[in-house]
C-alpha cells in the first residue's frame, strides 16, 4: 500500500512535468489554430528548434541556463516571424489541405536540416550543477530540475493567462478569435495581431522544447513523432483557449506517465483510445465551443 | 483534364485515358528489369488512387492513410503465415472485408468532427494500428516484419516468380478494375455530389443531401482500394514490415498525390512514376538531401504550383491553344 | 388562410446575448411576408432557427401543422422548407447547371446512385435548365460560379433553393450586395414565383420590401416589435425611431 501511494505520488509528480511542457509547446498551436484557423502541423518543429538551440548555447556557446532558455524563446520567435511573413501569410486563405501539405513540407525540411547538422542521435542536455541533483520531501527524491519545470512551468502560466485577460494585446486576441470580421472592423490590425500571436505561440514552443530536452528527447524525428500529442492537447483542450489546453495537457501528461509506468505494454494505446472516446463525446473537445 | 463528376460531366473514357494502360504493358516488354519497381508503382498508384478518392473528390483531409494500406497488407499477411491460406483472391478478399469494417468504425467517429480534430484522430488511428502491430508480435511479427508468407499461383496457373513478372500483371490487372471503379463512382450522381460536399458543405446539407452518410461510404470505399494495395504489397514482397502503417507512409502518399496533382483521377497515376523513379535514382545516394528536397519541393508546390504536375501541362496547354488562336 | 410555418416562445441566447427573444411568428399559405430590422437584429439567426441550422436555447418551430423543433435540417427540408444565403453559399469550382442539378437531383432521391454516369440522368439536367430559363440565366448556364457577376450569383441562390421546391421559402437579403441597377431582376424573379409559396423575406431595401410584401415584421434586439400591413408600418412613428437610430431603451 505504501509501495502503491508512493508511486502513485512519482507519477502525478512527472506526469505534471510533463504535461507542463506540453502545455508549454502546445499552448501556441492552439492559439493559431483558433485565431487564424491556420492547421500548423509544423508547429513541432519550433520545440525542436528550441531545443537544438538550448543544447549549442550550452555546450558550444558557453552560454549559463537561463540565459540559453532565453535564447531558445527569442531566436525561435524571430525565426517563425520571418517564415510567418515569408510563408505561412501566403496561405492564410488557402485550404486545409494546402495548408496541411505546406507544413508537412516544413517537417520534412526541418528534419532533414537537423539530421545534417546534428545527426540522428538525440542530443545530451548538461544541466547546471544546481539542479542535477535530488530533492528530498516526504522521504522520497524528486529530480530538482523536474521540480524546476514546474514551478517555472507554472509561472509562465500564470503570467500566459495574466497577460491575455488583462492586456490590450491580449483583449484584441481574444476580441478576433470571438470574431474576426468584428475585431477588423473596430480597427485591430490584424496582420500585426496574427504576426505577434504566431512569435509568441512559436517562441513558447521553444521554449517548451528547450525546457523540456531533457523529458523530450530532442533528435530529427521530434516534430513527427510528437505530432499526435501536441494535436491531442489541442483537440482535447479545444480551440482558442487557453484553458482547455492546459487542463488536457496536464490529464494526458499524467495519464500517459501511468501508463508508461504501470502497463507499459500497451504503449501509447491507451491514451489514443481514451482520446478518441472523449472526442466521441465532445467532438468540439472539453472547452471548446461547439461549431 | 479534370475529372469532376458532375450531372453535365460526359463519362466516355477518353483516348489520353487508355495511355497508362498502354503505357503499363509496353513497359514490362521494354524495361524487363525494372519490374519489381513496376509493380511498387502500380501498387502506389492504387494507394493514391483511393486517397484521392477522400482528399481530392471528398474533401477530407487525412493524415492516417496507411491505416487502411498497413491493414490490408497484414491482413493478407496474417491471413497467409499464419493460418495458411495461401489463395491470393482469398487474401485480397480477407484484406478488403477487414478494410470495410475498419473504414466504417473509424470514418463513423472521425466525419463526426473537422479540421484539425479530423486530423489529430486520423494520426492517432493509424498511431493505435502501429503499437499493436509492433506489440502483438506473436501475431505480426512485431519490428522484425511478417513473413513465412505464401501466395499460391493464381487461378492455380500462374505461379509468383522470381523475376515479378506474375506480381506485376496481377497488379496491373487489379489497378485497372480498381481505376475502372473508382472512375465510375467518380462520374456517378454519388460522385457529384462528393465533389459538391467538397465544394460547400454548409451548401449541401442545406438542400438536403445525407452528407456524413455520402462522405462514410465515400470513406470506406477508400478505406478498400488502399487496403487492396496493401495487400499486393504483402503479395509482391511476400512480406510485411511496419513501415506500411508509419506516419511517413502516408506522408509520402499526400506528396506523390500532390506532386501529380489532386482531384483528377490521373494526379494520381502521374505523382507515383514521378516520385518513386526519382526516388529509386536519388534516395540512396543522398538520403539526406533527399527528404530536403522533398520538403522543400511540397512547399513550392503548395506556393506555386497546387494542381501539380498535371495542372501545369493543363496551363501549358490552354496557353498554346491560345497562341495558336 | 392557415398557417404553414409558426414559432411559439423561441428563444437563442449566445451566452449572456440574446439574439432571439421569446419570437411568436406566423407565416400564412401564399404569404409574402418581410422580415426587416436594423443590422445585428438577429435575423439571420431566427432563419437559422427555422431551418434548424442552429438550436433554439427555447420555444417550438412548427412547419405545416407539424412541431419540427428536434427535426434535423434534412427533415424539415423534406418537408418543404427551403432557404437562400444572406452570403452566397454557392458550389464556387461549378457551373451554374452543375449548382442547380445537385439540388434538382437530391431533390428527385436519385443523387445517392453509386454507377450510373449522372449524366445519363438527363431529367435532372434538363429541369436544371429549365428553371434557370425561367429566371433568365440559360446562357450563363455553363458558366463557373467564380467567374459569374455576384449579381447573377444571387440569382444562382435563388435558384438552388427553388430547385428544392419548397412549400416555405426564407430569403435572407437576396438583393445583398446587388447593385441597385440590378434589383429589378431580383424583384422580377420574386414575383415570378408560384402564388402557393410562402415567402419569409429578409431585406434592408425598403423600396423592395414594400413594393413585394403585403405583411411585414419589424424585429429589434431579437424581439418583434411590430407586425402589420405595409401601410400600418409606414405609418407607425417606432420605426423611425428604430431606422434612424434613436433607440428607445
Ligand atoms: N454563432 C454566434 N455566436 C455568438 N454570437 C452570434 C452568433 N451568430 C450571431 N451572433 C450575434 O447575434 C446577433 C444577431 O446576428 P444576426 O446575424 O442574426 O443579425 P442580422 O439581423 O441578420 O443582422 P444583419 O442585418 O447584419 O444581417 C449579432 O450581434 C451577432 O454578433
Ligand atoms: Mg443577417
Amino acid at each position: 500500500m505504501q509501495e502503491f501511494l508512493a508511486s502513485l505520488v512519482s507519477v502525478a509528480f512527472h506526469g505534471v512535468a510533463y504535461g507542463m511542457i506540453l502545455y508549454v509547446i502546445s499552448v501556441g498551436l492552439s492559439v493559431t489554430m483558433g485565431l487564424m484557423g491556420f492547421a500548423n502541423l509544423a508547429h513541432g518543429v519550433f520545440a525542436m528548434a528550441g531545443g537544438y538551440i538550448l543544447t549549442t548555447s550550452l555546450d558550444q556557446w558557453g552560454l549559463p541556463f537561463p540565459l540559453a532558455l532565453a535564447v531558445a524563446f527569442v531566436l525561435v520567435a524571430a525565426g517563425s516571424v520571418v517564415l510567418e511573413r515569408l510563408l505561412y501569410a501566403r496561405l492564410y486563405a488557402a485550404g486545409e489541405l494546402a495548408q496541411v501539405l505546406f507544413t508537412i513540407g516544413l517537417i520534412f525540411m526541418a528534419t532533414a536540416i537537423a539530421r545534417l547538422i546534428y545527426g540522428t542521435l538525440q542530443q545530451p542536455v548538461h544541466l547546471p550543477e544546481g539542479m542535477k541533483g535530488q530533492f528530498d520531501l516526504l522521504g522520497r527524491d524528486f529530480p530538482a530540475y523536474r521540480v524546476f519545470i514546474i514551478l517555472f512551468g507554472a509561472s509562465l502560466v500564470a503570467g500566459l493567462w495574466f497577460g491575455v485577460e488583462r492586456t490590450r494585446f491580449g483583449a484584441m486576441v481574444r476580441a478576433a478569435v470571438d470574431n474576426r470580421a468584428m475585431a477588423q472592423s473596430v480597427g485591430i490590425d490584424t496582420q500585426k495581431l496574427f504576426m505577434a500571436t504566431f512569435a509568441l505561440g512559436s517562441g513558447l514552443a521553444g521554449l517548451g522544447g528547450a525546457l523540456g530536452a531533457e523529458i523530450i528527447a530532442i533528435q530529427p524525428s521530434y516534430p513527427f513523432e510528437h505530432l499526435v500529442y501536441f494535436l491531442i492537447v489541442v483537440a482535447v483542450g479545444g480551440l482558442g483557449t487557453l484553458r482547455g489546453p492546459f487542463v488536457a495537457a496536464l490529464v494526458i501528461g499524467i495519464a500517459d506517465t501511468a501508463c508508461k509506468y504501470w502497463v507499459p505494454q500497451f504503449g501509447a494505446f491507451l491514451i489514443y483510445v481514451a482520446t478518441i472516446l472523449l472526442l466521441l463525446w465532445r467532438p468540439a473537445g472539453l472547452f471548446g465551443r461547439a461549431a | 483534364m479534370r475529372h469532376n463528376g458532375s450531372y453535365s460531366a460526359s463519362p466516355r473514357i477518353g483516348l489520353l485515358e487508355w495511355t497508362p494502360w498502354i503505357i503499363g504493358i509496353a513497359a514490362f516488354f521494354l524495361l524487363p528489369e525494372y519490374l519489381s519497381l513496376g509493380a511498387r508503382i502500380l501498387i502506389f498508384i492504387l494507394y493514391a488512387l483511393s486517397l484521392d478518392l477522400v482528399v481530392g473528390y471528398a474533401g477530407i483531409v487525412t493524415l492516417g492513410h496507411s491505416a487502411f494500406f498497413g491493414l490490408g497488407a497484414y491482413a493478407a499477411g496474417i491471413l497467409s503465415a499464419r493460418f495458411g491460406v495461401a489463395d491470393p483472391a482469398l487474401q485480397l478478399l480477407a484484406a478488403m472485408a477487414a478494410c470495410a469494417l475498419m473504414g466504417l468504425a473509424t470514418g463513423a467517429v472521425i466525419l463526426r468532427t473537422r479540421g484539425l480534430t479530423l486530423l489529430m484522430l486520423t494520426l492517432a488511428i493509424a498511431s493505435i494500428l502501429l503499437e499493436v502491430a509492433n506489440k502483438a508480435t506473436s501475431v505480426t511479427g512485431g519490428a522484425d516484419g511478417l513473413s513465412g508468407i505464401v501466395v499460391a499461383p493464381i487461378l492455380g496457373l500462374f505461379r509468383f516468380d522470381l523475376f515479378g513478372k506474375t506480381a506485376y500483371w496481377l497488379c496491373l490487372a487489379v489497378l485497372f478494375v480498381g481505376w475502372w471503379i473508382t472512375r465510375r463512382l467518380i462520374y456517378s450522381p454519388f460522385g457529384a455530389s462528393l465533389v459538391g460536399i467538397r465544394e460547400n458543405h454548409v451548401r449541401m446539407v442545406a438542400i438536403g443531401s445525407p452528407v456524413s452518410r455520402r462522405l462514410l461510404t465515400a470513406y470506406t470505399m477508400s478505406a478498400v482500394l488502399a487496403g487492396v494495395a496493401g495487400a499486393l504489397l504483402t503479395q509482391t514482397n511476400q512480406f510485411v514490415g511496419l513501415n506500411v502503417l508509419s506516419f511517413e507512409s502516408s506522408g509520402e502518399l499526400l506528396v506523390m498525390l500532390i506532386l501529380g496533382g489532386v482531384g483528377r483521377i490521373y494526379g494520381a497515376f502521374v505523382g507515383p512514376v514521378v516520385y518513386m523513379i526519382a526516388q529509386d535514382m536519388l534516395a540512396k545516394q543522398f538520403p539526406e538531401y533527399w527528404s530536403l528536397g522533398i520538403g522543400l519541393l511540397l512547399v513550392i508546390i503548395v506556393l506555386f504550383a497546387r494542381d501539380g504536375i498535371l495542372g501545369i501541362i493543363d496551363r501549358l496547354v490552354a496557353l498554346v491553344r491560345k497562341e495558336a488562336r | 388562410m392557415s398557417a404553414v410555418l409558426q414559432t411559439r416562445g423561441l428563444c437563442k441566447r449566445f451566452g449572456a446575448l440574446t439574439v432571439a427573444d421569446n419570437i411568436d411568428f406566423t407565416l400564412e399559405a401564399g404569404a409574402r411576408h418581410a422580415l426587416i430590422g436594423p443590422n445585428g437584429a438577429g435575423k439571420t439567426t431566427f432563419v437559422n432557427l427555422l431551418t434548424g441550422r442552429l438550436a433554439p436555447s427555447s420555444g417550438s418551430v412548427v412547419l405545416g401543422g407539424e412541431d419540427v423543433t428536434r427535426l434535423s435540417q434534412q427533415d424539415r427540408i423534406r418537408r418543404g422548407l427551403g432557404r437562400t444565403f444572406q452570403i452566397n453559399s454557392l458550389f464556387r469550382g461549378l457551373s451554374v447547371v452543375d449548382n442547380v442539378s445537385l439540388a434538382v437531383a437530391e431533390r428527385r432521391g436519385v443523387s445517392g446512385r453509386l454507377f450510373r454516369p449522372a449524366s445519363q440522368l438527363s431529367e435532372v439536367r434538363d429541369e436544371a435548365m429549365e428553371l434557370l430559363r425561367s429566371l433568365g440565366m440559360a446562357d450563363d448556364a455553363q458558366v463557373i460560379i467564380a467567374n459569374l457577376a455576384y449579381g447573377k450569383q444571387r440569382l444562382v441562390e435563388i435558384a438552388i433553393t427553388l430547385a428544392m421546391k419548397p412549400r416555405v421559402l426564407l430569403l435572407d437579403e437576396p438583393a445583398a450586395g446587388v447593385p441597385s441597377i440590378e434589383t429589378h431582376r431580383i424583384l422580377d424573379v420574386l414575383d415570378s414565383l408560384p402564388v402557393q409559396i410562402g415567402i419569409l423575406i429578409i431585406e434592408h431595401d425598403m423600396d423592395l420590401v414594400f413594393r413585394f410584401a403585403k405583411r411585414i415584421t419589424i424585429l429589434v434586439n431579437g424581439a418583434t416589435l411590430l407586425e402589420g400591413t405595409p401601410e400600418e408600418i409606414a405609418a407607425d412613428p417606432r420605426v423611425r425611431e428604430v431606422y434612424l437610430g434613436e433607440r428607445h431603451e
